[in-house]
Order: C-alpha cells, then sequence, then structure tokens
C-alpha cells in the first residue's frame, strides 16, 4: 500500500502536472495518425500519469468505485482490438481488414483509418491498465511487510 | 553538422551506463539507470525516431525506475547485497573478441540514411507511396504498425496482456 506523500510541494506539483500529463498522453495517442506517437505510447504516457497520482496520494486516494473496478480491466484493450477484427469478419473480409467495417456512407480509406484509431484506442487501453496493474502488484502490502517483518 | 550533439551524447551514455554496472549501491544504480534510458532517448530524438525516443524516455526513464525502485522497497537489504567477484579469465578473452568481432561486422552495415539499402528498396517504397491513399494516414509508421501489419501488432499486445497477467498471478495477493 502506497501513501499519500507528505510534502506539500510534490501535492501541489502533482496537482498542476498530472492533468498535463494526462492531455499529452491523449495528444499522443489521437494525433498518431498525424505526427509521432500512437496507441503504445499514447497508452504508457496515460498509465504513467496515474502512476504517478498513485505515487504521490496514494492508493486510497481515489474513492471512486469505477476508477478501482477499471484497473481490474486487463482484457478490456484486448477485446477492443480483436472485437474490431472481428467487426471486419462480420463486414464479410479478413481478420483486421477494416475496409470491411460496416460504416455507410465511408469510403474504403475513410474505415482504414477509423479503424487504426479503434484498434489504437484497443492498445492504448491495455498498454496503460497493464502498467497501473504491475504497480499494483509490486506494491501489494503484504510484499512490503512480509520483507520487513522476515 | 553531426558533430556537436552526437558525440557528447554518446559520451554521456556511456558513462552512465559503466556508473550503472560499477557503482556499489543499488538505489544509484537504479537512478543511473534512468538517467542512461533519457540519454538513449536524446539519441533516438536526433536519428529521427520519435516515436521510440518517447517510449525509451516513458518507460525507460520514467516507468522503468518505478518498477526497479518498488521491487527494492519489497526486498530486504540482505537481498540485495552486492558481490563482485573479479571477472574470469574467459571473460576477459571472449568479450573484447566478440566486441572486434561485431565491430567488423558493423563496417558492412549500409550507411545510415542510404536510399538503396536492403530495407530501403523491398517494400517501404510501396508503403510509402500508398499509405495516403489506402488509410487516410499521413504517418506511415502508424499506418504500417496499425493496417499492413495489424495482425503483428495485436500479437505484441496479446504478449503485453500476458505480462501483466502474469505479474498480477505471481504477486498480487487477496486483500484480507
Amino acid at each position: 500500500m502506497i501513501r499519500s506523500h507528505d510534502s506539500i510541494i510534490v501535492q501541489t506539483l502533482g496537482r498542476f502536472l498530472i492533468p498535463v500529463v494526462q492531455m499529452f498522453g491523449l495528444y499522443v495517442l489521437f494525433f498518431g495518425q498525424y505526427g509521432p506517437g500512437g496507441g503504445f505510447v499514447g497508452g504508457v504516457i496515460l498509465g504513467t500519469g496515474m502512476i504517478l497520482s498513485v505515487l504521490i496520494f496514494g492508493h486510497s486516494a481515489s474513492r471512486s468505485l469505477i476508477a478501482k473496478d477499471m484497473l481490474h480491466a486487463d482484457g478490456v484493450g484486448m477485446l477492443i482490438y480483436a472485437g474490431v477484427g472481428g467487426v471486419c469478419m462480420i463486414g464479410g473480409g479478413e481478420f483486421l481488414n477494416y475496409a470491411n467495417l460496416e460504416i455507410p456512407g465511408l469510403e474504403d480509406a475513410s474505415r482504414r483509418s477509423l479503424g487504426i484509431v479503434l484498434t489504437q484506442i484497443g492498445v492504448a487501453v491495455d498498454v496503460a491498465v497493464t502498467a497501473v496493474s504491475i504497480v499494483f502488484s509490486l506494491s501489494a502490502e503484504e510484499i512490503i511487510e512480509d520483507s520487513i517483518n522476515g | 553538422m553531426i558533430f556537436p550533439f552526437e558525440i557528447p551524447l554518446l559520451f554521456l551514455l556511456l558513462v552512465t551506463a559503466a556508473g550503472a554496472i560499477l557503482v556499489k549501491d543499488l538505489m544509484s544504480a537504479v537512478l543511473l539507470l534512468g538517467t542512461y534510458s533519457f540519454f538513449l532517448s536524446l539519441i533516438w530524438a536526433w536519428f529521427g525516431a520519435v516515436d521510440v525516443a518517447f517510449v525509451e524516455a516513458v518507460v525507460g526513464a520514467g516507468l522503468g525506475t518505478v518498477l526497479f525502485l518498488l521491487t527494492l522497497f519489497g526486498t530486504a537489504p540482505k537481498d540485495t547485497r552486492l558481490r563482485r567477484p573479479p571477472p574470469s579469465l574467459v571473460t576477459l578473452i571472449v568479450f573484447p573478441l566478440l566486441g572486434v568481432l561485431l565491430l567488423y561486422a558493423a563496417s558492412d552495415l549500409p550507411e545510415f540514411g542510404d536510399p538503396n539499402s536492403p530495407a530501403s528498396v523491398h517494400i517501404s517504397s510501396t508503403y510509402l507511396e500508398r499509405s495516403y491513399q489506402d488509410s487516410h494516414t499521413p504517418n506511415v509508421v502508424t499506418s504500417v504498425l496499425m493496417d499492413y501489419r495489424s495482425l503483428d501488432t495485436m500479437v505484441e499486445t496479446v504478449v503485453i496482456f500476458t505480462a501483466g497477467i502474469a505479474c498480477a498471478l505471481l504477486l498480487r495477493r487477496e486483500p484480507k
């Protein structure tokens, strides 16, 4: 269990920095098609922002149950990614051939563009949740106490 | 002008790498490793691989350091005591030979950014020409990763997912 940090400098800087980090992560994620970046980097930056908030404000800072449940959703990103592939197959094409996404009013290239955005979101969710989950696993209370006692 | 940035960066890279290996305290080694990743990310950005530079800065310098530190806090001092036996004779002979061999092989590599190198003439030009018509994605790296080679990326995502699951299974226990 990580407790919140005592120093007011760290807390104030955290309050200021974490939203900036998260905004930058979202920017990198959604502008991966136009500039450097993409799903993996965006997800890692988002996850690092969450880890920063856990390190500064502690495990129990967030009372929101949704936030806590979200961290157990390791497979959701995979589900989004593979689900897009499955929807492509339902549309009558190969697995992950985004041109077969059944969205009316879009030409093939725009469908591919949309498919890239969706799969990038999948990768980002997977990477972010995995990063936070590994940090939580490493900082489980029992491990720290075991090493202190024994 | 390549000289003013590249040489000091490579020098700092070597110094931090050697420091991370030679330093006595594990905590200092972890922090030096983070510094090493930061300089490495600067070098990636210098080579134009901004994606890799992002990942190196965030994962290597940020996330990796946090994971190492959490692991250090979770271990007792007796587990992390450093013993450095002097290198054996085989090490002293084999590793310089390996270095010479690698340097010899490196002279056969194509020039950096050479448009006629084997990697550039095979299929890359097709991707570069057709990426925008095929998928309306100006960044060719993204369109190769997420569209042309989408299945590879999906399996990479499976690898990350598996790593997270394995960590949770090995380390996490039910709260009482």
